[in-house]
């Protein structure tokens, strides 16, 4: 189905089912203990034996020897490959780092050797008995010492956000002179890590050259032709199962060393073979969302028209790595008629930087939402009002290009109604309840909506229930729900007579799992799937499908009526189709927005912060699933207020590697940093997005969170952090007297 | 983890016995940090020797009006427990202040004394590091170093001891008792249980090959208010950055005790003659000769920051 015009009303609308707060259906299992993710695939294969991967000591240079003898000799090994036992593998087309083969190391934990061996104990005894003789060699690390040295570079998240190398509208250099009010300053946010619950993890299993492999990822068919990409062996030869993701936030969208050395080392072993990264491995061995050194300068009217934006943003990777596109919000966000933003990329040898929920959107909201308040607060502007006066319903690069939906302005003045921003003394520092500061922060959320194609198979049963088969991934947000949602809605049952089955690559090829695009597309293309069931359904009855109504397990048209399992008596009706969309995006903008809204306490001893409470207000399209997306969002601010408050991979400089590596010494919040939560989302329904009418929200939740505490802080404290996180020692020494 | 031996002991002596005549042994009760440490093969001992049937997890009262507390005791029921929380609530604030519910069933009164840092480079097997591999160099010093030690530390090593429940014990003047090889047994004032890094940064404490901790006496209630402050990055489950514990009496005089700046529980009697001053006094004293690294100054501040909040709290 290609969607190339607005959608009109459409069975969706009905509402049946859709825009319900259903419990995810795939709860039950997870709450069991009984969802099979990968680590736990026991069944799948028989005689599994156990890899463990050998991370490089070093950050860069070369592997002289790999000695593996010992190793060999230790009990129960039956294979180890090393890096120099197999030509450097094919890069997968979104990385940047190698994940094995051939003497060259490019970061730290870059894999070196696998051990299999008939227990993890044993594999895991076994590596460390392998030696490796290394050729270090000079590396860079330090982003703040490199960026001088950084090249303006264009690039994509390839999650929605992008910018050129240098983007110009107007004359911002001479609007910023002469402006009234302005604002240069620049912002640090750290390098950090996903920390998803569940490690990466595969089983893979050769039948003579066909390879299966049971894994954690976000994105199934770029999985499977990354992962015969690495091999060097046919796309056709390859499937790849992920029915359960235990949280992947970006991290996997790409085959990593566990699904290439569980297929490499299940080959040297002629076993199936079960790996998983060790948790002190992910960091350096993976990818991260990379740090950026940020500078941002507003110029302004008096009445806090925005004249003058700019945003140039500086990060690093591994050479021909890409930038995180810290800007790309900036040049949509705000209107003002003179505008620059440029991004450069400082070349480290540190590992891979690449996408985190929200690339681009997340660490550049950090930075510019910050400024937005520091600007307001020169003014002498409320900061909601400030954002409001320089609201834009257009592209600001392309006055021509509307935005399909754009409810920002609404979304603030909702949060400030609800939050209580009228009791904000807007004076820092004044504010003081026992030994806490408290103060209370906004900022703007905004994340693109992506259109990208996602079919589906669906299968009216001949019990009359449907089944739904895609390769879609439900990575913790809910698809499964939705999906059913979904086709019940289209087919007229209720949920519980339809069946979905995910995460599989003999299934369509769907949108997959990244830049808030799943719910939208996938779902979309189950719509597109649906329609075609449910003419071949019509067609079976004999009735005119134009006006067929399906409700209540029946197909009504004109006064004839038949159960739908009438129409697959004699045999399973399938329908195979998929949603594709025309140039709507080109011609629209389309884009979720959110106001975030944090009250903080700052202790007036120790400088420690805690929030107090939070609120979301997002307009991001029709709710497919409210309770669904909820879970979504406060997860997504649960993550702002780690990105605030303490999440950094700590860099150490000269030794070129995330020192931190575990999740003791990267701490994420835990239930107590996470008080009060609300979210609200505004009555919306987007119909160029597509037929379901829905944006992403999983990304919008996190979008501005960490500014609205920052700038919380600021209010309580008056203390001004800039650099990321807002740990005690950044404010301590500028926090009032004490006796 | 590397293959090792194991038996389990019926009476401390016995255990002291056995740790004694084998090379590498090492007693394991509740294995919160041990497991880990082999698992990454920080450790590696050759043999273990389970504790856990010895019964040594009673709480007792001593002749003196104190309480005895078995080295098998679990964090959990310490912290639980009527008579410490009535006498003792400096040292049941300390130990709800660590880890997490589930670590704390399993831990023990002697493993929490015996937990080994959480210095980033000891974890990492390719750095080098003192006191994982002696004469390997301290990566720390010049690396990432913002939780680690402010005062007492060396060029060898600026590790710090991670727990809360020996910083509770250090200001209430706790006992470790232990039993050797042979039956013999020794009384260890908790000041001097713990070392400081010096050029053997390997040895933690002043534990002799083989010797095991039966039990932490307390002496009899001080009385006062009890206050144990521990601040952090997050809410819960980490480790201190700076903790003070504090025993504050009516009259303003006092101990202070303090945790995640040194490679012991950090005490200086001298500076609570100073408490009545206040804690930029008392601070000043107790930090004197302290030598942080960039990434760690800001402890200084924080320790007499806290200190204030602390005073002002038995104040209030």
């Amino acid at each position: 189905m290609k969607f190339d015009t607005p959608a009109t009303t459409n069975p969706i609308d009905q509402l049946k089912v859709v825009g319900k707060p259903i419990d995810r259906i795939d709860g039950p299992l997870k709450t069991t203990g009984t969802a099979p993710y990968a680590y736990e695939r026991h069944d799948v294969a028989p005689n599994q034996a156990y890899g463990y991967v050998v991370g490089s000591a070093i950050p860069k240079g070369r592997v002289n020897a790999v000695h593996v003898q010992e190793a060999m000799g230790a009990p129960g090994v039956l294979a180890i490959v090393s890096t120099l036992n197999v030509p450097q593998l094919g890069l997968g087309r979104m990385n940047t780092a190698r994940l094995f083969g051939g003497a060259e190391i490019q970061h730290y934990h870059q894999a070196v050797a696998v051990v299999v061996a008939e227990t993890f104990e044993q594999a895991r005894a076994a590596a460390m008995l392998v030696q490796v003789d290394y050729a270090g060699a000079p590396g860079k690390y330090d982003l703040a010492q490199e960026a001088p040295n950084a090249s303006p570079v264009g690039g994509s998240s390839g999650e929605g956000s992008s910018a050129g190398p240098v983007d110009r509208v107007g004359n911002f250099d001479a609007a910023f002179a002469s402006a009234v009010v302005k604002l240069d300053q620049t912002y640090t946010t750290p390098d950090e890590t996903h920390a998803m619950m569940e490690p990466f993890a595969t089983v893979a299993a050769w039948d003579g050259d066909k390879l299966t492999v049971w894994t954690s990822n976000q994105m199934v068919a770029w999985g499977k032709g990354d992962l015969a990409k690495t091999l060097d062996i046919p796309e056709a030869n390859v499937r790849l199962v992920s029915p359960f993701i235990g949280g992947g936030f970006g991290g996997k969208l790409f085959v990593r060393a566990d699904v290439a050395l569980a297929a490499i080392g299940a080959r040297a072993a002629k076993r199936p073979v079960k790996l998983a990264l060790t948790r002190p491995m992910i960091a350096n061995n993976t990818t991260h969302r990379p740090a950026t050194i940020q500078r941002i300068r507003i110029g302004a009217q008096p009445d806090g028209a925005i004249t003058a934006i700019a945003h140039e943003s500086t990060s690093g990777n591994l050479p021909k790595g890409k930038p995180e596109t810290a800007v790309a919000q900036t040049k949509l966000l705000y209107g003002g008629a003179n505008r620059l933003t440029s991004m450069r990329l400082a070349v480290l040898d540190l590992p891979e930087g690449n996408s985190m929920r929200a690339p681009g959107e997340a660490p550049g909201l950090m930075a510019l939402e910050i400024a937005m308040d520091e600007m307001a607060e020169k003014l002498g502007m409320d900061p909601i009002e400030f954002r409001i006066k320089n609201d834009t319903q257009v592209d600001p690069e392309k006055p021509d290009r509307p935005f399909s939906q754009r409810q920002l302005v609404q979304c603030l003045r909702q949060g400030a109604e609800r939050f209580g921003w009228k009791n904000r003394n807007p004076k820092p520092g004044q504010v003081q309840d026992g030994r806490w500061l408290v103060g209370m922060g906004v900022a703007a959320g905004f994340r693109n909506n992506q259109l990208t194609k996602s079919a589906a198979r669906v299968r009216l049963e001949t019990d009359g229930k449907v089944t739904v088969e895609t390769d879609m991934t439900d990575i913790g947000t809910g698809t499964y729900t939705i999906i059913a949602q979904t086709a019940a809605e289209m087919m007229g049952l209720p949920m519980n007579r339809v069946v979905v089955k995910l995460g599989d690559s003999d299934y369509p090829v769907s949108a997959g799992s990244g830049g808030q695009w799943g719910a939208n597309n996938s779902t979309a293309g189950v719509f597109a799937a649906s329609i075609k069931l449910r003419e071949t359904v019509a067609g079976r009855l004999g009735f005119n499908s134009a006006d067929a109504v399906f409700a209540d397990g029946r197909v009504r048209s004109g006064n004839r009526d038949a159960a739908l399992a009438d129409a697959a008596r004699d045999g399973a009706l399938v329908a195979e189709d998929g949603i594709e969309y025309g140039d709507l995006a080109k011609k629209y903008q389309q884009s979720t927005f959110a106001g975030h809204f944090v009250e903080v306490g700052v202790d007036s001893f120790t400088g420690e912060t805690r929030v107090r409470r939070m609120l979301a207000v997002c307009a991001a399209g029709r709710i497919l699933n409210p309770k669904s997306a909820r879970s979504q969002v406060i997860g997504a601010m649960t993550m702002g207020v780690g990105a605030a408050l303490m999440e950094e991979l700590a860099v150490d400089t000269k030794r070129g590697f995330f020192v931190n590596h575990d999740l003791a010494g990267y701490e994420v919040p835990v239930h107590a940093d996470i008080p009060y939560q609300e979210v609200v989302f505004l009555d919306e329904t987007d119909p160029i997005s597509s037929p379901m009418k829905a944006k992403g929200v999983g990304e919008l939740g996190l979008c501005g969170v960490g500014a609205a505490v920052a700038n919380a802080v600021y209010n309580a404290t008056g203390v001004r952090v800039r650099d990321y996180p807002l740990t005690l020692d950044k404010l301590i020494d500028q926090l009032p007297q004490v006796a | 983890m590397k293959p090792f031996t194991f038996e389990r002991a019926r009476t401390p002596a016995e255990a002291a016995e056995a740790a004694s005549r084998t090379a590498g042994a090492r007693f394991i009760a509740g294995g919160t940090n041990l497991l880990d440490l082999m698992k990454l093969q920080i450790e590696t001992p050759a043999h273990l020797i389970d504790v856990n049937g010895l019964a040594l997890d009673r709480i007792e009262d001593t002749p003196d009006g104190g309480l005895r507390i078995g080295a098998l005791v679990r964090n959990t029921d310490m912290a639980a427990d009527a008579r410490v929380r009535r006498a003792y609530g400096l040292l049941s604030r300390a130990v709800v202040a660590g880890a997490s519910g589930q670590l704390r069933n399993q831990a023990t009164t002697a493993g929490n004394l015996l937990q080994r840092t959480r210095c980033p480079y000891f974890y990492d097997t390719n750095q080098p590091c003192n006191k994982r591999q002696p004469g390997s160099g301290c990566a720390a010093i010049a690396g990432v170093s913002r939780q680690l030690a402010v005062i007492g530390g060396s060029d060898a090593c600026i590790a710090t001891h991670p727990g809360d429940m020996a910083v509770a014990m250090r200001a209430l003047d706790a006992t470790v008792e232990t039993v050797k090889a042979g039956g013999a047994t020794r009384r260890i004032p908790i000041a001097g249980f713990h070392r400081l890094p010096g050029d053997m940064p390997q040895v933690d404490t002043v534990l002799e090959q083989g010797e095991l901790i039966t039990a932490v006496t307390l002496p009899p209630p001080v009385g006062g208010k009890q206050i144990y402050r521990k601040v952090r990055d997050r809410a819960s489950y980490a480790f201190a950055l700076v903790s003070v514990a504090a025993v504050v009496q009516p009259d303003g005089t006092g101990r202070v005790a303090v945790g995640g700046v040194a490679h012991k529980p950090w005490r200086v009697e001298a500076a609570e003659a100073e408490m009545p001053r206040g804690a930029k006094a008392v601070a000043a004293r107790l930090m004197q000769g302290a030598n942080p690294t960039h990434d760690n100054a800001f402890k200084v501040t924080l320790v007499e920051r806290t200190l204030a909040a602390v005073l002002a709290e038995a104040r209030a």
